[in-house]
């Protein structure tokens, strides 16, 4: 290490950088929480996940009590829903913690643990109703299938958990603003609520869908359901859902990484108006998912079709800034030519390299989606295992990725314990094998997809046809992948129980890192930290792209359809 | 007002001037040349009774015109019906198509045919079958225990 850049700054024996700040008992007990339940979470869905490769593959038969059905459910649940809103709320909640004075009100804890049984209970509900076989009907819930209706009782107390420590979090940030009026919020708060109104607008329409609509017919209480609606409402939340995985991440590119690089923030508006646009791109997308679907009319998916791509907007300006702030932290600690820098980067630093193979990893994965968002082109992969190599290589890589840079620090600071450096060379490691895992399991996806092999299926060669036997080749190598992937995620879980519970104790308190903005950035707009104007724009947009086809839905005099438990 | 350097400005420039380009040819194949994706916006009676009226009460392959046909499909738990379908080398097909229960699809690999069927609703599509061959039919949409061994045969003679 460079001794004239670290002069003043105190580390302890395994080079971890060491602050006077701390956590106050009442919030750590929280956020460990969150932490813990979403590392449990993470853990049972991956080995899902593992189990449905491995009979895709047709390497292995599953007890006659347990179907890849069933398994794809929990993978779906356990992953998507249940780890990314646990962890999320965790960091969230540290970062704003860490940044408004160093602890949350009281209102904002008891909110947050009130949120926690609920999310907790409704999450095993949940998942007790699919290991018994009776909600095998994957966490997207497409109805008429109909799993027992307690299912989406646990699912609905998930999201409104979600929406109660979303609340205590916008109080704690309300009290910091009338303390501070005139003072720009600091950056990490002001996308962390940026965050939560994307969150609160978009599944008020899913929790709409399931206590309006599901919950009633689930319970018998009204015989028939419209299916596109529940559809339509589904994916007027699912869309802005991936942005809700991918907003923390990159909240975690933005502020924490260029402290943890040596660098300074490039710019104190540019991450703010991209939180903005993704606000107001988020919502009013969803039909990109139903092209393939009737009910909707042509113009509106192409409306949406729109809207969707302009996400390319504040993509393309993280990627500018992020890399801008990577360079100029290599330049001043020395690096010289068009790409010394790169050479000055910590590569040997778990906390960056995880982040970093993500933010890699998400220039294939971005440029499928612009493919699948195509119009026309969607066509060629709807619903094919395209599809899922997709998410696979943005929300399981990039975000993941970035989810696990963040607890090699963030468990630490709360255990009060140290990162030593066994852990970080195991934590690079891990990372190696999750990358390479993710590029055969995901990148192989891709090309199944191309060959038009489907997604959410299980082992199937279509009668010996040709077709068949060609995409279990393809799976076989991606079964590959999942083994890869499933070391990988052992060796996470043997990484976060040493930081959990194992590794020394502190008197000190590890680096919580927060980027300072660059002294020649100037002060952000004022109107960005007009919520209301934003938040009025956001929902006029969803207004324009939905009326009209959810209006259709209704009235078009569907028939309705009655339940059935296919499986 | 957002800092942002020159460089930044032509990258966001070129970024945003082709997906412009991106979106206008999307939108001329769609608009001019009538390339959009499956639609429908008709309903059906209730679904568990679909055969009993028009078009479901007759399936399978009807010749309209000119090698033109109108291919008339019902899904169910867990299969096709019909469970081949065959049509002559350079057939232009109508499908009109839903589901008696659940949601289902139905896509035929190597061609664009890949549709939606949402019980009540009436999916539309119309292809051209220029390449010969036994294509094919795999549902798309999980619908149960059996979907894995949903699938069925569509020949281009």
């Amino acid at each position: 290490m460079d001794h004239q850049h670290t002069g003043l700054i105190e580390k302890d024996a395994h080079g971890n950088v060491l602050t006077d700040f701390e956590f106050e008992k009442e919030d750590r007990n929280i956020m460990l929480a969150f932490i813990g339940f979403a590392f449990v979470s993470v853990f049972l869905g991956a080995v899902a996940g593992f189990l449905q490769m491995m009979q895709r593959a047709g390497w292995i038969t599953l007890p006659h009590w347990l179907t890849y059905y069933q398994l794809l459910t929990f993978h779906g649940v356990a992953l998507a829903l249940v780890f990314t809103t646990f962890f999320i709320m965790a960091f969230l909640y540290s970062g704003v913690t860490k940044t408004l004075g160093g602890s949350m009100p009281k209102i904002t804890r008891t909110l947050s643990w009130i949120a926690f049984f609920m999310m907790a209970i409704g999450t095993l509900i949940a998942i007790f109703l699919i290991l018994t076989n009776d909600a095998t009907v994957l966490y997207t819930f497409y109805t008429p299938m109909r799993a027992n209706g307690w299912f989406y009782v646990g699912l609905a107390l998930l999201i409104v958990g979600s929406w109660i420590i979303s609340i205590g979090i916008i109080i704690a940030y309300a009290r910091w603003r009338k303390k501070n009026r005139g003072k720009p919020s600091p950056l990490f708060a002001y996308m962390t609520i940026a965050t939560i109104i994307l969150w609160l607008h978009a599944s008020l329409a899913v929790a709409v869908s399931v206590v309006v609509l599901i919950i009633p017919w689930a319970f018998d209480l009204v015989p028939r359901i419209n299916v596109s609606l529940t559809r339509t409402l589904f994916w007027y939340f699912g869309h802005a859902l991936v942005y809700f995985w991918l907003l923390p991440a990159y909240i975690y590119w933005y502020v924490n990484i260029p402290q943890i690089i040596g660098g300074k923030i490039f710019s104190n508006s540019l991450p703010r108006l991209t939180f903005i646009l993704l606000i107001l791109f988020s919502v009013p997308v969803g039909l990109h998912h139903q092209l393939m679907e009737p009910g909707l009319h042509s113009f509106f998916k192409f409306l949406q079709v729109i809207l969707t791509m302009a996400v390319v907007v504040p993509t393309l300006i993280t990627a500018f800034s992020i890399i801008a702030t990577f360079e100029l932290a290599g330049r001043s600690k020395g690096g010289k030519g068009l790409f010394g820098w790169v050479k000055k980067l910590p590569w040997k630093d778990a906390r960056f390299f995880a982040a970093f193979m993500g933010m890699l990893l998400f220039i294939p994965g971005g440029a499928g989606g612009v493919i699948n968002t195509s119009y026309q082109l969607n066509q060629m992969v709807h619903n094919t295992w395209w599809v899922t190599g997709h998410f696979h290589l943005t929300f399981a890589s990039s975000v993941v990725l970035t989810f696990f840079a963040i607890s090699y620090w963030l468990v630490p600071v709360l255990t009060k314990r140290t990162f030593t450096r066994t852990m970080n060379r195991l934590a690079i490691l891990q990372t190696i094998l999750w990358t390479v895992g993710m590029i055969l399991l995901g990148g192989v996806m891709h090309f199944a997809g191309l060959k038009g092999a489907p997604r959410r299926t299980a082992y199937s060669t279509y009668g010996e046809h040709e077709l068949g036997i060609t995409w279990m080749s393809y799976n076989q190598v991606i079964a590959i992948g999942a083994v890869i992937l499933f070391v990988a995620i052992l060796l996470m879980l043997y990484i976060w129980i040493n930081l959990l519970f194992v590794t020394p104790k502190m008197e000190k308190t590890l680096e919580y890192p927060i980027g300072v903005v660059n002294e020649k950035a100037n002060e952000p707009p004022r109107i960005l930290e007009r919520w209301s104007v934003w938040i009025g724009v956001s929902i006029a947009l969803s207004v324009i792209a939905y009326t009209i086809p959810i209006y259709q839905l209704i009235v078009n005099q569907d028939p309705g359809s009655l339940p059935f438990r296919s499986w | 007002m957002f800092d942002m350097p020159k460089f930044e400005k032509i990258w966001l420039s070129i970024g945003v001037g082709s997906l412009i380009l991106f979106l206008l040819i999307s939108g001329v194949l769609g608009v001019a040349m009538g390339l959009n994706p499956p639609d429908g916006l008709e309903n059906t009676i209730e679904p568990e009774q679909v055969e009993a009226a028009p078009p479901f009460n007759e399936l399978g392959v009807k010749q309209i015109g000119d090698n033109e046909y109108e291919v008339n499909v019902l899904s169910f738990i867990f299969g096709f019906d019909p469970k081949e379908i065959v049509v002559p080398q350079g057939a232009t097909v109508h499908f009109k198509m839903t589901s008696k229960d659940v949601v289902h699809g139905f896509h035929i690999p190597g061609t664009p045919v890949n549709l939606m069927l949402t019980p009540g609703h009436i999916t539309e599509y119309t292809h051209t079958f220029n390449e010969p061959g036994e294509y094919l039919i795999v549902c798309h949409e999980y619908c149960g225990i059996g979907h894995e061994q949903m699938y069925a045969k569509f020949v281009v003679e």
